[in-house]
Order: C-alpha cells, then structure tokens, then sequence
C-alpha cells in the first residue's frame, strides 16, 4: 500500500474506496469500449425483406402496434394491372366486381380503379391495412409479386427488439440504418431510398 | 400412414418452392400493360423514420434529467423535486418515447455489440448504458430516483409500503442477478432480449400490447402499493449494476445533511428498507470466530465458483431453448419422429427453405456450445454474487449513525423530510 500522505493521511476506507472506484471506471470504460468497436452514429431501424417474407400473416399480430406498423406497399412498376387479380379476389370469388364478399383483403384496405380495359390499378389503403398478407400471399402466388409488405416508419415505434423479427419464421427482418429504411420491389428500389 | 405423411409434405414443399421461387425471381407472369390512356402511373410513397436530430435530443434530455435530479437530491434535498422529475420522466421517456430504447435494455444491445463484432451498437444505446452508471459511481443511483421511467411510474402508486421480513428481503434481492445473468446470457447468443420481451411497464406506455404483459404490469402496481417497487427490488437486472457502482459512490445521499443525532425519526421511514441502522451492542460472536468463518468463505469461494459453473454448463441444454433455431430443431426432430403431428408455421418455413437437417443441427450444436461456455461464465457469477453476499453479512459492521445502504438506496429522498437536522439547516422548525 502508498505511504499515506504526511499533510493529509489517506485512511484505509478512504484509499480503498478511490481504488475502487477509479478500478470501476475503468472497467465501465473498457467495457464500453470493447462493445463500441463498430459503433454508428445512426439509429437502426428494422426492415423487412420481401424476398425472404413467406406471407405466415404474423405481422398482422405480433406487432406491439394494433394495427401493425407491417403494411402492404404496392410497386406499380411490377404490377400488371390484371383484371383478375389474385391478390385482390377471393379464389372462389363468385364476380369479378368490388363486392366485399369477394375480396381478400378482410378490411377493404385493397383499393381496385378501373383505368383502361382490361387493366384495373390497385392501391392500398394503409389507414385501414393490418399487414396480414393475404393479399401479398395471393399476388405473389399468381400473379408478379408486386404487392409486398414493409415496416412503415411513420407507424414503427423502433422497439429494441421486434416482436414481429422475433416472431417471423423466415428471418425476414433485420436492424439497417435509418437512412435506407425500406426494400422494395422491383425496379423503383433504388430510386425510393430517400436520398440523404 | 407414414408414407401418405411424407407424400403431403412433399406436396407442400413442392408448392411452397414455386411460389417462392416466382417471388424471389419477380416472375412476370404479366407483363407491364403499354396504357392508350394517359394514365399516370402513382408514386411509392416512404415515409420517413424519425430523423436523427431526435436521437441528439433523447441524449440531451437523459443527460438533463440526471445532472438535474442529481442535483435536487445531492444539493437542494428536495423530495418534491424529484417526484416532478418522476412525472416528467414518466411523460417524455414513458408516453412519449414509448419507453424505448432504455437503460435497463440497454445492457443486452451492449452484450449483444461484445460478442458480436458485426452489430453496429447505435451511439445513442451505448449513452444509455453509459450515463446513469457514471451518475451512479459518483453520486448514487439519482437515475433510479427520478429518470428511470419503470421506476418512476411505480414509484407514483406506493401509498401504503409494508416492510417485508429481512430473510425474504434477502432472498429476493438474489432475483435480479439470476435475471441479469440469463439475460446477458440469452442477448450474447443471440437468442433474445429478454428484459425487452418480459418488460412489464412498456405495454402500458405504448398503450397496448399483449394482455399477458398488460396483466404481469398491472399486478406490479397493484403489489407496488404495498411493496415498494418491486420490479426495481426484486427484478430490475440493470439495478444490480448500478447497485454495484453507487457502492463505491463518492458523492451519495445522505439521510442528515450533517450530523446524526441518532433521532431514529427516519428508522422506518424508506419504503425500499435501505437504510441501515447504528450497530449499537456488541457483536455475539468473537473478533475470532468471525475472522475463522471469513477465511473459510473466502477459501471455499473458488470451489463454490468453479462448483457454480459446472452446474451451468450442465444446465447448457434446457438453457438453449431460448434460442428459436434450437426450438425450430426440436419441433421439427419430434414431427419427423412422428411424435407431433401437428406442423407449426417455423417448421414448415424450414421445410420450404431448403435447408437440410444436418445444416439446422449443426447450428443447434454451435449454438449450445456457446451456450456451455456462457453456462460457465453464468454459474461463476451467481457463485460469486451469493459468495459476495455471504461475505457482506459475516462482515463486522461498525457504523455510528443512520445512513442510506448505498447498494440498495435509490436516492429517492424520502427520508430527509423525517431528519430533524434537514428542518433545522432548512430553518422551517417553529420555535417554542
């Protein structure tokens, strides 16, 4: 042990609580350190990656949100705009017309317009939608796979851990920089990135 | 009937394939129509995360919160500052911020970060984990008192605190080593973060969640009427840390501002038991006997150690259920032994990806292999906590005065109000 100091003597409990302390410090720093190798400046977000998405529906209730903060987005670019859309028609829809008993979408979220014929544009409603990919799952089934779902970052509360990444069979999501929140389909991908 | 099985999953699988496969290649089936009309195709829309500025402002608000509570405690000991710190606390990093990311889920991004060099640990997470950890060295845990919002909400309901039987209050001081350990445990294997997922408050901050939380929350409060704070007592893992660090504190509160008269006014007066009393009679045993015990706990400590870790390496097995790949494994071990006929939505994922049962048991292997060797680290700790523990009570106390435990004081400032010699410094004590 230090020669206690002759002006001021350094009791026992005092020169054992400073090694303590400065021993402390320096472990929470290291420590820190050590788990800080790759550190970022930027907040992460979660994604969804659509091409990994198997359309199991849990989005719709695993998410701490009610609704989800998953939605389905539409890349239009993709789209076909079919008349028979199998993302928007029950399979055994009895007409082809904007009848709900013959939707898909169990909110009505799925909004079918008439342009040209034989071509019908369909949009969604995200107010209304609830991520269940049903239509997503009947899209991607028979028709290109434009509709899809993505993490909606003005609903998303950027939970530590996600409940839905937890949840999801695939391990379609994972944590990105918020810079580039979203993975979309089709050829608009790059162009959407927000540019930063 | 195995055979009718095997042709159904073989079915399934085909089926799963090609509707993969056409998503995964964005077949088009139909081609993009060429409009007559002018019909003008609409835009995507991305709506944007919170900007980053407001990660900036999350720090500046925790760093606030702490200097100003630190110093409503340290400096103008005042109890009714720090419960407005409380409700502020509960306003901005509970409805308002939703009540993530916090401090106490801080530790398992960091775990997380330790073992995995890849995970790119966000500035902010690591402030979060930082910050009330330094507060705590130097001035006691004033996080716990008025910034921590799990805290602060339940701190809000103890109207009626009783005082718990000292052996049970020991006892259950032992919960949150075992729940920081497995914690860690399960963020470094990257199983799950478990204090996020059983975290009983954020459902009611969010304001919805499952009703098994909501309950699990709401029977806290309810108990937290009686027993004060109970999740911050008897559960809260980064309380241990931080419980560590105000131990050695430089600057911690103080029940007196600056004598004790030994009063005994504030004796029952913390609703948490964290205040220690003067030793006033001798001590029942011999100087002797009590260095002997000492010397004992003190050798026997490496074996108990090494004793502790053994048991968690052998606990590596039921421990590694946390992970969902291992669950996936076992699900899928017991459909093709035809134990369970019942496919669940993982296993038929796992089925359809093509991955091969060798593939998925060599991940389970590695993964409890890593949970062997956590096992090891886990069973050492708890070994060492309890041995701490027993060293903390054989230990000769020789204090004078009343005076905040500083492991366990949450710097809540309920007890300068009952000091005669706080009143007295304050100059509000009527004369007679």
């Amino acid at each position: 042990m230090d020669k206690p100091n002759k002006n001021q003597p350094v009791s026992r409990r005092t020169f054992f609580g400073d090694t303590l302390r400065t021993l402390s410090a320096l472990g929470l720093g290291s420590l820190v350190g050590f788990g800080a190798r790759k550190a970022t400046s930027e907040e992460l977000v979660w994604q969804l990656d659509p091409d990994k998405c198997v359309q199991c529906g849990q989005c719709a209730t695993e998410c701490v949100l009610d609704p989800s903060a998953v939605k389905c987005v539409h890349a239009f670019d993709v789209c076909g705009y079919c008349k028979l859309c199998g993302g928007y028609f029950k399979p055994d829809a009895k007409s082809l017309d904007t009848a709900a008993e013959n939707q898909l979408c169990p909110t009505g979220a799925l909004i079918r317009k008439f342009v040209e014929d034989p071509y019908y544009e369909y949009t969604i409603d995200e107010s209304l939608c609830i991520g269940c990919a049903k239509c997503v799952k009947g899209c991607g089934a028979f028709g290109n796979g434009s509709l899809h779902l993505q993490v909606r970052h003005d609903c998303c509360v950027n939970c530590n851990e996600c409940s839905i990444a937890k949840a999801c069979p695939s391990n379609a999501f994972q944590r990105v920089p918020a810079s580039k929140p979203y993975l979309y389909r089709g050829v608009q991908r790059k162009d959407f990135y927000p540019e930063k | 009937m195995l055979l009718k099985n095997k042709t159904i999953l073989l079915t399934i699988f085909i089926i799963m394939n090609l509707a993969s496969a056409a998503q995964l290649f964005g077949i088009e089936r139909f081609p993009r129509p060429q409009f007559e009309s002018d019909y003008q195709q609409p835009r995507m829309t991305s709506p944007d995360p919170r900007a980053a500025t407001y990660e900036y402002i999350d720090i500046a608000a925790l760093l606030a919160a702490l200097s100003v509570t630190t110093f409503l405690i340290l400096k103008k000991r005042s109890r009714r500052g720090v419960f407005v710190m409380m409700l502020l606390s509960i306003a901005y990093f509970g409805f308002w911020r939703k009540g993530c990311v916090c401090s106490v889920g801080s530790i398992q991004n960091v775990a997380y970060a330790l073992a995995n060099p890849d995970y790119a640990i966000p500035i902010s997470v690591i402030v979060f984990f930082i910050l009330p950890l330094v507060f705590s060295l130097f001035f006691g845990r004033t996080f716990c008192a008025g910034v921590c919002p799990l805290g602060a909400i339940q701190d809000v309901v103890i109207l009626k605190p009783q005082r718990i039987p000292l052996w049970l209050n020991h006892m259950l001081r032992g919960i949150p080593f075992l729940y920081l350990g497995i914690a860690v445990l399960a963020a470094v294997t990257g199983s799950m973060f478990l204090i996020c997922r059983f975290d009983p408050f954020i459902a009611l901050y969010r304001m919805g969640g499952d009703w098994g939380m909501v309950s699990f929350g709401v029977a806290l409060l309810l108990v937290g009427v009686f027993i004060a704070r109970p999740y911050c007592r008897f559960l809260c893992p980064y309380g241990v840390l931080l419980g560590w660090l105000s131990k050695f504190s430089k600057y911690h509160a103080s029940i007196t501002p600056d004598e004790c008269i030994q009063c005994k006014l504030c004796e029952t007066s913390c609703p948490f038991e964290a205040i220690d009393v003067p030793v006033t009679e001798k001590p029942v045993e011999s100087q002797t006997v009590a260095r002997r015990r000492l010397a004992i706990i003190l050798i026997v400590m490496p074996v108990f150690m090494l004793l502790g870790g053994w048991i968690g390496s052998h606990l590596n097995k039921p421990l590694s259920r946390l992970h969902p790949t291992v669950r996936l494994a076992e699900q899928v071990n017991n459909e093709n032994a035809g134990r369970i006929y019942e496919t669940t939505i993982y296993s038929r994922t796992f089925r359809a990806s093509g991955e091969t049962m060798e593939q998925l048991m060599a991940e389970v292997r590695q993964i409890e292999h890593k949970y062997k060797i956590g096992g090891w680290w886990l069973g050492m700790f708890l070994a060492t906590a309890a041995g701490m523990a027993l060293i903390n009570l054989s230990r000769r106390r020789r204090q004078t005065i009343y005076e905040t435990n500083h492991t366990h004081c949450l710097s809540c400032g309920r007890c300068f109000d009952y000091c005669p010699r706080h009143h007295a410094l304050k100059g509000d004590l009527v004369q007679t």
